[in-house]
């Protein structure tokens, strides 16, 4: 579906996106994670031929991006960096002039594309808005009306950035369902975000940029691989401590950290010794750990390098501000 | 495409509020005129303003004279600048080329419909000057003989049919305004700035035009042969800056739409 090959975008001196590697199969749900400025809009940007690689390859659909890009962007839906309409028409009118503007030949008649949008416009939960112009819409309405936008023509292929920014909880379970019932009737999905949590629950595949370079691609479950350990919480920690000896890897108030992968084993052992369990588990890592073991610090964070001279200085000030000890 | 972007453009009530502003200034003069019957001088003041006070009729292109300098510019700029750049700063413009729409073929759109908007702003500035002309300044029967600038007498049907290339000449004196306008809103994220850019451009042409210094850049400035459609009302016509005034103006066109279109494509998307 998508593959790209030693991607590369250069904004002056400055590498955005560096020899990035991104290989999306037919039916994932491709999380692409990073961190706020890591590179991430600007690839999607390149995938969808807004932005122009300054080296390497795309290809989506088998086809050389941005060459192809009359044949295989009408074959994908996109959400790019938050929606966009014009504010003093309804969401009705953006929708029938976007699909408007299309190819021809996808097109349809003028009846097709009042169809077409009356059904998006109930999947995203806006049917019934009516003649209301899109200035007066929500955060969260005009976030469904980006998704009814990128959903217009049935698209084989949703990239979508950042799709549940600014919906309430609700609306972000009900925007997941809508990708999973999507996702179940065969549409690839590659979902950028930097909310490791929605990525999670949603995706099959993950990639993490992190300032540029793509540093993992693999599978979610592979990621959360279990650590090698067991999480045991009981009332009897103490006495099951002294009976594992120096399994324990943790311990504290009522939960410990052992090592072993049996946790059937370790439960029929415990609990034929008369302890209680209250809750005993494999220990998974989280998306979150693996995301930010493999990850420098946040893109975004720009420190101060600190120079000893005003160390010092604020250091004299500090003490010419004390009042004297009586 | 082409309709999309102009059903764009009229759907839009500033679009229509331009029109009817451009109308109130020489609606306002033909007010003031007919109350005061104060005209300029002949040889003074825009062009035909002396004359219309004994005939009414020649109002729309007094009207195409009084906005012609100044306020018709403008509109072509704002409308033309907001172009490209408007779709940028709504975030619109990202999902238009990813529907997708062709850079070559939004560009080709977005022209056409500020052509659009410049000929019916000519033709409806015109039509306006002249049912206020007739209503305000005198009636006299349109067949009636009409005075040409020279001095001689223009039939009605003359004096019809050079109105008419008028009119043309001036929406095509502002495709100048519009091709550079349109460049800049490729360049610039914001409407704004194209506009005044644009301007700019203008402005700088008038200044020039004003300064003997500048004699041997004066055949190039885009603004130079604006007022030259006041020689088609000579008797005969005087075609001499009338051609080098659309000569000009091809050329400015020609430039800026390559540029434009030179630019648009190869561009990063960002917006």
């Amino acid at each position: 579906m998508i593959t790209t090959h030693e991607l590369t975008k250069r904004f002056g001196a400055l590498t955005v996106v560096d020899s990035v590697e991104l290989d999306v199969q037919d039916g994932d749900i491709y999380g692409f994670l990073g961190a706020n400025g890591s590179g991430k809009t600007t690839t999607v940007r390149m995938l969808l031929g807004l932005v122009l690689a300054s080296s390497g390859q795309i290809r989506l659909f088998g086809e050389p991006m941005p060459k192809a890009a009359s044949r295989v962007l009408g074959r994908i839906g996109a959400l790019v960096e938050g929606p966009a309409a014009y504010g003093h028409l309804s969401g009705r009118a953006n929708l029938m002039l976007n699909d408007a503007s299309g190819n021809r030949a996808a097109r349809g008649s003028s009846t097709d594309r009042a169809r077409r949008v009356g059904e998006v416009l109930d999947e995203v939960g806006l049917g019934g808005v009516g003649r209301r112009p899109v200035k007066a819409y929500s955060l969260g309405m005009r976030q469904r009306l980006g998704l009814a936008t990128a959903l217009l023509r049935q698209p084989e292929l949703l990239i979508l950035d950042e799709p549940t920014n600014g919906l309430d909880p609700q609306g972000i379970g009900e925007i997941r369902q809508l990708l999973l019932k999507l996702h179940a009737a065969g549409t690839t999905i590659f979902l950028s975000s930097h909310l490791l949590a929605e990525v999670e629950q949603l995706c099959t595949r993950v990639g993490v940029l992190d300032r540029g370079r793509l540093v993992v691609q693999a599978e979610l479950a592979e990621l959360q691989a279990p650590t090698g350990r067991i999480v045991l919480r009981s009332p009897d920690v103490l006495a099951i401590a002294t009976l594992l000896g120096d399994r324990v890897v943790e311990i504290a108030d009522d939960q410990l950290v052992v090592a072993g992968t049996d946790p059937a084993g370790l439960n029929g052992w415990l609990v034929g010794r008369g302890l209680r369990i209250a809750e005993l588990a494999v220990q998974r890592r989280s998306l979150e750990q693996a995301v930010l073991e493999l990850t420098g610090p946040s893109a975004d964070r720009v420190d101060r390098v600190a120079r000893a001279d005003q160390i010092e200085r604020a250091d004299q000030t500090e003490r010419a501000d004390r009042p004297d000890p009586p | 495409m082409i309709a999309i972007e102009i059903a764009k453009l009229f759907r839009r009530p500033r679009t229509w509020l331009t029109i009817v502003l451009l109308d109130a200034l020489p609606t306002l003069v033909a007010i003031l005129l007919a109350i005061t019957h104060l005209g300029p001088r002949p040889g003074e003041g825009p062009a035909f303003l002396s004359a219309v006070l004994s005939n009414g009729s020649l109002f729309s292109v007094a009207a195409l004279a009084i906005v012609l300098p100044l306020f018709l510019p403008i509109a072509v700029a704002v409308v033309a600048g907001d172009s490209v750049a408007g779709e940028a700063a709504a975030g619109t413009l990202r999902y238009l080329l990813v529907r997708p729409v062709g850079r070559t073929r939004l560009l080709v759109a977005k022209l056409s419909a500020v052509f659009v908007f410049v000929g019916t702003t000519v033709v409806v500035v015109a039509g306006t000057g002249f049912v206020v002309g007739r209503l305000l300044l005198g009636d006299q029967p349109v067949s009636a003989a009409v005075t040409s600038v020279s001095g001689s007498t223009l039939s009605s049907g003359q004096i019809a049919g050079r109105i008419a290339i008028a009119i043309c000449y001036v929406a095509f004196s502002m495709l100048g305004v519009a091709a550079i306008a349109l460049f800049l809103s490729t360049v610039s994220d914001s409407g704004l700035g194209a506009s005044l850019g644009a301007l700019a451009v203008l402005i700088g042409s008038s200044v020039l035009l004003t300064l003997d210094a500048a004699h041997a850049l004066q055949p190039y400035l885009p603004t130079r042969y604006w007022l030259s459609f006041v020689d088609l009302f000579r008797d005969p016509i005087l075609w001499r800056n009338v051609v080098h005034g659309v000569g000009l103006q091809a050329v400015y066109v020609l430039v800026f739409l390559g540029a434009a279109w030179a630019n648009f494509t190869t561009k990063d998307v960002t917006s």
